[in-house]
């Protein structure tokens, strides 16, 4: 039984970090419907700008919110210089994005080098809370909750105000939006910063939960495919759903089959696909 | 294609892909050995983009897991040379039809979606590929991989001594592999394949079973993948994980997109540019990741159809 609720708990923390980076990303795709490959560089620098920011300033906090408004700021300077020179041409995107991604991984390299780095965080996050025999550690406490208050905020702005109506708009029907006068431009290039920022978060987050270190940003990518083919293209519910399921398909997956753990991205995936191709929350 | 310009490029283009397989032929006993072995790689990797066109260039589907299926050809080969001593060819029969199976098993899913859940898929498809090559250890090695797979004896060696061997097998396998993609794309199978790119709808109006043809691509486009990592792992020697990272999978995409999509050729050429730029520009810098970051960004925005297609006057 112990086994279970570690391991529950283990994979509901991780669902936490997929949720960050899986839910920018099915934003994006709502809005502009393109594969970004470079969703997971946001992470990347996001944990790296926030580890250098701990070092000196020595407030998490703080580094969080710097670290994640620097990367939006530079998401949205992508998104107006790159990406809108090349609208509506899947593949030219998706090109671009890899670029991106290749700059910037190599930039991180060129500036950090190679070595993993740990964010320690504020004291308390080494602490644990005992219930029971059972303890859970407040940096996974912190973990979830910052996921599901974002997740409230998030859906709070997409159904109950009138940007969020806006990006609903734009995701069901971009031309007829435009032509109601909403500046879905400037709208996309919003969705993409508010993207890059989410995955700024969970680097953060996630240089305090597993390290950062090269590479993590093409390990990190796939997961938030995943959540957004399971999920549904731009549903943040969907996207809430699918990062649970994956989380502990994923935990128990390392815990009971360590050699083909990775495998246990692909069955969920498998089975929507199987059942429901837009996705659980998807509309097709 | 307007007739005359189109003709006269399409002639030329054929007058220097012969000229290009001739001196392919004949040069390499002149050539440095380690100007062969980058030649080597450049035919393995061409093999793999040329299949990749089938998908991208010709039906339309832009296919992100390519690397998926040069990873099963590329493990299935290390497996068998080095634990049981196979043959040449049984390695390699058995790596194409592994290849293709598992394209199989992968287009049953991917061609439940299309556009860019197509490409996500397929890429989700291809990191997990490199998730199975770098954490099933027992059969993989892991992050070691599989080292000391041995050169294949040929028996070739009369022809061009023992150094060289490799390569003209490479050579004849590539040539073979491009008269088959050729014959293909000319086939009423590649034309339909051609509709199916231009119009899905149109094509089943006309009675045409468009989810099979896909299909069918897909498994095709897989098996040449298969036989190109095959190749890749007698080449190398070794066979791990890096070798099918995400940055490799794009990389047939990209040279497909550079060479020219839809052309066949533009690709082959595309896979030569890249792996040559790739060892020349490593000679004088660490950042070669940089210069690829560039190629994809120069090509995404100035040259999305690719070399030839700066030379083809744009059609419709």
């Amino acid at each position: 039984m112990q086994f279970w609720i570690t391991q529950a708990f283990n994979g509901i923390s991780y669902a936490a970090l997929l949720f960050l980076v899986g839910g920018g990303l099915t934003l994006i795709f709502g809005v502009m419907k393109i594969v970004n490959i470079a969703h997971g560089s946001f992470y990347l620098l996001g944990g790296y700008l926030g580890v250098a920011l701990f070092a000196r300033t020595g407030s998490f906090y703080l580094a969080l919110a710097a670290a994640a408004v620097a990367v939006a700021l530079a998401g949205m300077l992508v998104e107006r210089v790159f990406l809108r020179a090349v609208e509506g041409d899947d593949l030219r995107q998706m090109l671009l994005t890899m670029g991106i991604a290749l700059f910037v991984q190599d930039l991180c390299l060129l500036v950090w080098g190679g070595d993993p780095f740990n964010l320690r965080g504020p004291v308390y996050f080494g602490w644990s809370v005992k219930v029971g025999g059972l303890s859970f550690p407040v940096l996974r406490l912190f973990m979830i909750g910052a996921a599901a208050l974002l997740f409230v905020v998030l859906w709070w702005f997409q159904e109950r105000t009138r940007a969020g109506a806006m990006v609903r708009a734009a995701v069901d029907n971009a031309e007829m939006t435009e032509a109601l006068g909403v500046n879905v431009p400037l709208l996309r290039m919003g969705v993409f910063g508010l993207g890059a920022l989410l995955a700024a978060f969970g680097g953060v987050v996630g240089s305090a939960f597993m390290g950062i270190y090269p590479g993590v940003d093409f390990e990190i990518l796939p997961y938030a495919f995943v959540v957004v083919i399971v999920g549904g293209m731009g549903s943040l519910t969907g996207a809430l759903v699918a990062a649970v399921l994956l989380g502990l398909a994923d935990n128990f997956g390392k815990a009971l089959f360590p050699e083909i753990s990775y495998f246990t991205l692909f069955a969920p995936m498998g089975i929507v696909l199987a059942l429901r191709p837009s996705g659980l929350f998807g509309r097709s | 294609m307007t007739a005359p310009a189109g003709r006269r490029v399409r002639a030329v283009l054929v007058l220097a892909g012969g000229v290009a397989l001739v001196l392919l032929a004949v040069l390499p006993p002149s050539l440095p050995t380690y100007v062969v072995i980058v030649l080597t790689e450049c035919l393995i990797y061409a093999v793999a983009a040329g299949s990749l066109d089938l998908l991208i260039g010709y039906t339309g589907l832009a296919s992100l897991g390519h690397a998926a299926f040069f990873t099963v050809g590329a493990y299935t080969t290390a497996l068998l040379a080095t634990r049981s001593g196979a043959s040449f060819g049984t390695a390699l029969g058995a790596s194409v039809l592994l290849a293709a199976a598992a394209s199989a098993a992968v287009g049953l899913l991917a061609l439940r979606a299309s556009g860019i859940y197509f490409m996500m898929i397929t890429l989700s498809v291809a990191m997990c590929a490199w998730g199975l090559a770098y954490r099933w250890v027992s059969l993989t090695g892991g992050d070691t991989g599989i080292v000391g797979i041995p050169r294949p004896r040929l028996g070739l060696g009369w022809l061009a001594g023992e150094g060289l061997e490799f390569y003209y097998a490479t050579l004849a396998l590539f040539a073979g592999c491009l008269v088959l993609l050729l014959l293909l794309v000319a086939s009423p199978f590649g034309r339909t394949l051609v509709g199916i790119r231009d119009s899905e709808s149109r094509m089943r109006v006309l009675g045409f079973n468009v989810w099979l043809h896909k299909y069918l691509a897909l498994v095709i486009a897989g098996a040449f993948a298969g036989l190109a990592g095959s190749l890749y792992a007698y080449y190398n020697g070794f066979v791990g994980p890096n070798a099918v990272d995400l940055a490799h999978s794009m990389q047939f995409v990209l040279m497909v997109i550079v060479g020219g999509p839809g052309t066949l050729v533009g690709p082959l050429l595309g896979a030569f540019m890249i792996t040559v730029l790739e060892k020349a520009v490593s000679v004088f810098t660490e950042r070669w990741v940089m210069v690829l970051a560039a190629v994809y960004v120069v090509t995404a925005l100035w040259a999305p159809r690719g070399l030839l297609g700066l030379l083809r006057p744009v059609r419709r």
